[in-house]
């Protein structure tokens, strides 16, 4: 097993016929994801990498009976593709797009809970579960198949981390995105990845801002029951500066590192410092 | 994105929320002018993109014509936080009855609007937060049915002891609200908001954050912008895709994706050095782009080494190393480069920087440990 995403995904690429859409298509079709359909509007009848196109999410669910939707659409129309991926019935939706205003993300992500979908992202590298599918933009390369669960606010530490993973593989990987507001956080993984009982370790990768590692370290206490290691980026970042993600300052001395760190040794999640201790320390509780 | 407290009042003020009388200045002729039209005393209040001016000494009284003009002219010469004061605002002096905090933010974990208000105004309200979280009164706003009478009802008949207050408060706070979300805001607040002499409420001061990501459908906010208030690098950086951030180290660093760019900075600090810089090249790898980020980030003096750490995955680490050999050429590099290029073509990257002297590390701590003891051996 694995989570969110299989074998059984059947995927939609919303703004399939652009530049990232058009090339993650192929990449992601190449690594063996089983994608039915695009969704370009005005574009019907194309066909991207052998992918047919359609004018809306509605038309494709229903000519493909299609469960998962990744988007690629620019940060104006990303609201918009979110609710109407919600409305056509798709339950887990992947918002790649950086740059999407909060209070569209704000909306979309009350939809979708009333509609009982799921949104990844927005601003995340999506999902892989390693030889089953990926819905992201994510180097296959970094990943191979195995046991630990990862989960990351970050693009491309994630890989970084995943690929000093590989001597024990990884179950999943999910990139949750560096907004401010995202769909899917730390704890609706935790719980997925404590509950898939072919996850054997989890790797929570954090980053300065917000609460939501305090969260994830309460969550661990009280429900999970594997080994848990944390990492968090951001500590040498200077307070009120963006570093990079929306999410991602340090406002009114809430949201520091240290802050994270601590509450992450104070539940017993082990604290790596660097990537390359993790292929130690996965040994050290995996043999 | 921030704005400055005068520009937000002018918002306020056209949305029709109460605010005192008042002009802005640029220098102590102008703010004598104003203080004219508005009649004495006046406050002069520094007009600077960071909080804490009033205990630096940005916010004074003056009585008479010729105290506006010298107060002013002190206030000009000011720097707060590192800001230089270039503006001041002339308000009038108002009679203060009580003091109040009303603000709308984003609540991360909620996912929605939060409005928040407590009767400990006027001071840091992260410190009332933190040290007397009972004295805010907040409520989570629906994003779909926005601010509902009822809830707004309930805040003001639990700042207020008199009731009498609640259609002003109400009419105040869904306007503030109406801002919040007609212009994209990330965080719109009234502190102190104030009930005056005269038993009405007045918005003293005004904060308005607008959201970065929605700057693309405000222009009005983009017009607000005052770029003298930031980094001149950090501008340039910005305009050609990068997000650079200077700081006070000497290893200079160029990493795909903020993420990763934070926890190289961490690394170096980790192995004894100071990072120079925050930058993520993002997902694009044109040499032209590698070629600028090395320039920015020479533009700093203090650089004594540059580490180079790449994941690829979009970005192709060939391209990368290609953009390295050009800005070699390009930007007369004095200080040793060491780079980390892993993934997407990482073989092809080392083959093409096999002759040239920017330096190959296999890890990230092997790059991060390389670049601290090159920039160490420089001083």
């Amino acid at each position: 097993m694995s989570i969110l995403v299989d074998q059984n995904t059947r995927l939609i690429v919303q703004g399939i016929t652009g530049r990232d859409g058009a090339f993650h298509t192929k990449m992601m079709k190449e690594y063996g994801t089983r994608i039915v359909a695009g969704v370009t509007p005005g574009k019907a009848g194309q066909e991207v990498e052998g992918v047919p196109v359609f004018n809306s999410v509605q038309e494709a669910v229903k000519a493909t009976a299609a469960n998962t939707s990744i988007i690629f659409v620019p940060a104006g129309f990303a609201g918009d593709a979110l609710l109407e991926a919600v409305f056509a019935g798709i339950k887990l939706i992947v918002c790649v797009t950086e740059g999407v205003p909060t209070l569209d993300a704000i909306k979309a992500i009350a939809v979708a809970q009333q509609h009982g979908a799921r949104i990844i992202g927005p601003n995340c590298p999506g999902v892989i579960s390693p030889g089953k599918a990926k819905v992201g933009i994510m180097p296959a390369n970094a990943f191979r198949p195995g046991v630990v669960g990862v989960v990351s606010r970050s693009g491309t530490l994630t890989y970084e981390i995943a690929a000093n993973t590989n001597e024990f593989g990884q179950s999943t990987v999910i990139g949750i995105g560096g907004d401010p507001v995202i769909g899917t956080n730390f704890i609706d993984c935790l719980k997925m990845f404590q509950d898939d009982p072919e996850t054997k370790a989890i790797v929570i990768v954090g980053e300065i801002g917000g609460s939501d590692e305090e969260k994830a370290a309460r969550f661990v206490k009280e429900y999970v029951t594997k080994p848990v290691f944390g990492f968090i980026a951001g500590q040498t970042a200077p307070p009120d500066k963006r570093m990079g993600h929306a999410g991602a300052i340090i406002s009114a001395g809430t949201g520091t590192a240290q802050e994270k760190i601590a509450a992450f040794q104070a539940v017993g999640i082990e604290v790596v410092y660097e990537p390359e201790e993790l292929e130690d320390k996965l040994n050290s509780r995996l043999r | 994105m921030k704005i400055h407290e005068y520009q937000a009042k002018e918002i306020f003020s056209t949305a029709g929320i109460p605010v005192p009388r008042e002009k802005v200045a640029c220098t102590p002729e102008e703010a004598r002018n104003c203080a004219e039209q508005i009649d004495l005393p006046v406050v002069l209040k520094a007009q600077v993109l960071v909080g804490g001016r009033g205990k630096a000494g940005g916010v004074k009284i003056a009585k008479t014509l010729t105290e506006v003009e010298t107060v002013a002219a002190s206030i000009l010469k000011m720097e707060i936080k590192g800001l230089r004061v270039q503006k001041i605002l002339v308000s009038e002096c108002v009679d203060i009855k009580s003091e109040y905090y009303l603000g709308i933010t984003i609540d991360r974990a909620a996912r929605k609007p939060v409005i928040l208000a407590s009767a400990a105004g006027g001071v840091e309200i992260e410190e009332v937060a933190k040290n007397t979280p009972e004295k805010i009164i907040r409520a989570e706003i629906d994003p779909l049915l926005g601010l509902l009478p009822f809830q707004l009802r309930n805040v003001s008949l639990a700042l207020f002891s008199e009731p009498r207050l609640t259609p002003e408060f109400t009419g105040i706070a869904q306007k503030l609200y109406r801002l919040f979300t007609e212009r994209d805001c990330s965080l719109i607040e009234i502190n102190p908001l104030v009930i005056t002499g005269k038993g009405t409420l007045l918005a003293l001061d005004a904060k308005i954050n607008f959201d970065d990501n929605a700057l693309f459908r405000h222009p009005e906010n983009e017009a607000l912008r005052d770029l003298s208030a930031e980094e001149p690098t950090e501008v340039e950086a910005k305009k050609a895709g990068l997000s650079y951030i200077k700081l006070s180290g000497n290893v200079g660093c160029v990493v795909n994706g903020a993420g990763l760019a934070m926890a190289t900075m961490d690394l170096i600090k980790r192995y004894g050095g100071e990072p120079a810089n925050f930058l993520d090249v993002g997902g694009s790898s044109s040499p032209e782009k590698m070629a600028l980020a090395m320039r920015i980030i020479l533009s700093d003096p203090n650089v004594k080494a540059i580490l180079v750490n790449i994941f690829g995955g979009i970005t192709r680490c060939d391209d990368i190393a290609r953009g390295l050999l050009i800005a070699q050429q390009q930007a007369n590099i004095t200080v040793p480069v060491v780079a980390r290029l892993a993934g997407t073509n990482a073989e092809q990257a080392q083959k093409i920087l096999e002759n040239s002297p920017v330096l190959w590390a296999k890890t990230m701590t092997q790059a991060v440990k390389l670049a601290v003891a090159k920039a160490q051996e420089a001083k």
